[in-house]
């Protein structure tokens, strides 16, 4: 080590204990931009949680299309298909902040972090607006292959609405996804663990099919359960149909905050508890 | 006499009924090294964690700088730094965001934290690897890395977690002198080491713990003299006359209130009268017609200081820590 002669420790005064709600919010920045680094340092990362739901545009457009008939939507399957693969790309994405969790437990980061004066919250809400960001990128690189295989919108300010609203949606869910990253060993069991919640709510909706086409016990849970209700949404804010917005968008808000007003206390609870 | 650190009975039961601390207490002077000597799961860490507000006892109370753990800690978490044994740096970033994340954690800004970041990297024989992910690091980069992160805000209170294990002797010792370079300035460090060599060479005081309870505790010349007789190893080619010579010499070793060592065909005894005890012990196990194989004089290691405290060596303590690692489920 070198020789060079720097300053290294002195008695600091403790006046930095203080948590304000200022601090706070600075600490979410800094633990927000750690995030967003480490995304940028493995871009490789990005495009290959856009592989998946490209193939996804790809299979269905072209392979299952055809035999999937839907009513009342204008310009056909394409269009009813690209807002369930939005919503199923950021439902999906959610899941990376239960690994991400899980990875920072595992790797002691987060142990740091807890003897630091750093706001407790700030490091899933850290986690979780870098997640949501991420989300953002990926489906700007979903809508530019909608486009090349034929989605179009109906006006673009239902777009961005939709996009907003499934955005929030799945902010909502990364603070769900956030509790099981607390409660896995590993990001490996986060994954795993994941899995059996991701596929029912994304599968067992109107995501890729017509719910009409399920069997009558399954319709009930297809219909109402909250991925549905944001693809309706997002459906209806895109493309205009079927039906009108309105009832879809209030129950997929009533989802968000219900989600995080259950959630949110879970997995701040999850967090300061996890010894 | 001020206390920086003071812990009062410390008890911490895990999940599935692990005891890591049984009990612990401790009282380190300001401005001083604090030994925490012990092999792996004799609770050292488990002691950190509760000092660094991580982990609540279960009962007992501690403070660190008047600051009460549990009631306070967020007043104990601006005054301390930690660098643990497992080197919690973010791999994805690079060395330099690395302090820079934890300093402006510690609520600097972020042009101070830049600037005592390229400082401290500097100090650490960082600076040329400041821009590269922590990836690329070397396990003795990575254990720089996480001191120089704790140094980041100048804590007056530091603890370190097994600073030196894994280092190669180079890396050991550049980061011994960091150390008392730390106290020289007025800081107060409480390390833990299995190490006895590390313990002497840094530590002001030290306490001995095992199975989460102190054992011993005391200078490290104390200590020492309580149990750092040098040994001599008398392999006698068989397990046989091996318990023969043991039972020939135990009483020249009851002269310092200690029992030869059986180990296999070795005999091992402490020679707390110095080196005339050999000349003594070669000429009893002659008459007696005992010659050993080979002779061996080495210094006390750990596992000497477990068996004459304890009655067991350091494997059984890993033993049982490995089984408190997997109760715990994780690492």
């Amino acid at each position: 080590m070198s020789t060079a002669t720097v300053a290294i420790a002195a008695p600091a005064p403790t006046a930095r204990a203080q948590t304000t709600p200022w601090r706070a919010f600075k600490d979410i920045l800094v633990i927000t931009e750690r995030n967003l680094i480490a995304l940028t340092r493995i871009p490789e990362a990005l495009f290959f949680s856009s592989v998946q739901p490209v193939m996804f545009v790809l299979l269905f457009r072209y392979v299952f299309g055809g035999a999937i008939r839907v009513k009342g939507i204008p310009g056909g399957y394409v269009n009813f298909l690209m807002p369930g693969v939005f919503v199923q790309t950021v439902v999906f994405g959610a899941v990376s902040t239960a690994i991400g969790l899980a990875e920072d437990l595992q790797k002691g980061i987060i142990e740091r972090f807890r003897s630091l004066p750093m706001a407790r919250s700030a490091v899933l809400a850290g986690r979780t607006l870098a997640d949501l960001a991420r989300n953002v990128g990926v489906v700007a690189i979903i809508t530019a292959v909608g486009y090349a295989v034929g989605f179009r919108i109906e006006s673009v300010l239902g777009f961005f609405a939709g996009i907003g609203l499934l955005l929030l949606f799945a902010y909502a869910l990364s603070w769900g996804f956030a509790v099981i990253g607390l409660s896995a060993a590993n990001s490996e069991t986060a994954q795993v663990m994941s899995f059996p919640i991701l596929f029912p709510l994304t599968f067992a909706a109107g995501t890729f099919v017509p719910v009409s086409s399920m069997p009558g016990w399954l319709q009930g849970f297809a219909t109402y359960q909250p991925v549905s209700e944001a693809v309706a949404a997002a459906r209806s804010l895109m493309v205009g149909g079927p039906g009108p917005a309105a009832n879809h968008v209030l129950a997929t808000l009533l989802w968000v905050v219900g989600i995080l007003v259950v959630l949110v206390p879970v997995a701040v609870w999850k967090y300061r508890t996890r010894a | 006499m001020v206390h920086a650190i003071e812990a009062h009975d410390l008890v911490k039961v895990f999940k599935g009924g692990i005891t890591a601390l049984d009990g612990v207490s401790l009282a380190v002077e300001s401005g001083t090294v604090f030994g925490l000597l012990g092999p792996n799961g004799a609770g050292k860490t488990t002691a950190v964690r509760i000092l660094t507000t991580i982990l609540r006892p279960d009962s007992g109370s501690a403070t660190v700088l008047g600051h009460d753990v549990v009631r306070e800690s967020s007043l104990v978490r601006a005054s301390i730094g930690l660098a643990g044994q497992y080197a919690a740096v973010d791999e994805n970033l690079t060395g330099r965001e690395n302090v820079r994340l934890i300093g402006q954690l510690t609520h600097l800004s972020r042009k101070v934290a830049n600037q005592r970041a390229d400082d401290l990297l500097e100090r650490f024989e960082l600076t040329d690897a400041a821009n590269r992910a922590v990836k690329t690091y070397s396990g003795g980069m990575r254990r720089r890395l996480d001191l120089a992160a704790a140094l980041v805000d100048r804590p007056p209170v530091l603890f370190l977690d097994e600073p030196t294990t894994g280092l190669d002797p180079y890396s050991r010792m550049a980061l011994w002198a960091v150390i008392e370079e730390l106290t020289e300035a007025g800081a107060t460090v409480l390390l833990t080491t299995q190490y006895l060599e590390e313990a002497d060479r840094l530590a002001d005081r030290l306490v001995v713990v095992d199975h989460g309870r102190v054992i011993a505790e005391g200078t490290s010349a104390e200590l020492k003299a309580n149990l750092g007789a040098t040994v001599l190893d008398m392999d006698m080619g068989d397990v046989e006359r091996a318990r023969q010579a043991a039972g020939i010499l135990s009483e020249l070793a009851r002269r310092f209130q200690r029992e030869p060592v059986l180990q296999g065909t070795v005999v091992e005894l402490a020679l707390d009268g110095g080196a005339r005890m050999v000349t003594e012990a070669l000429v009893l196990l002659d008459e007696a017609g005992l010659v050993p194989a080979t002779l061996a004089m080495r210094e006390p290691s750990l596992d000497d200081v477990f068996l004459a405290l304890t009655g067991h060596g350091v494997t059984e303590a890993e033993a049982s820590a490995e089984m408190a690692t997997q109760a715990k489920g994780r690492r």
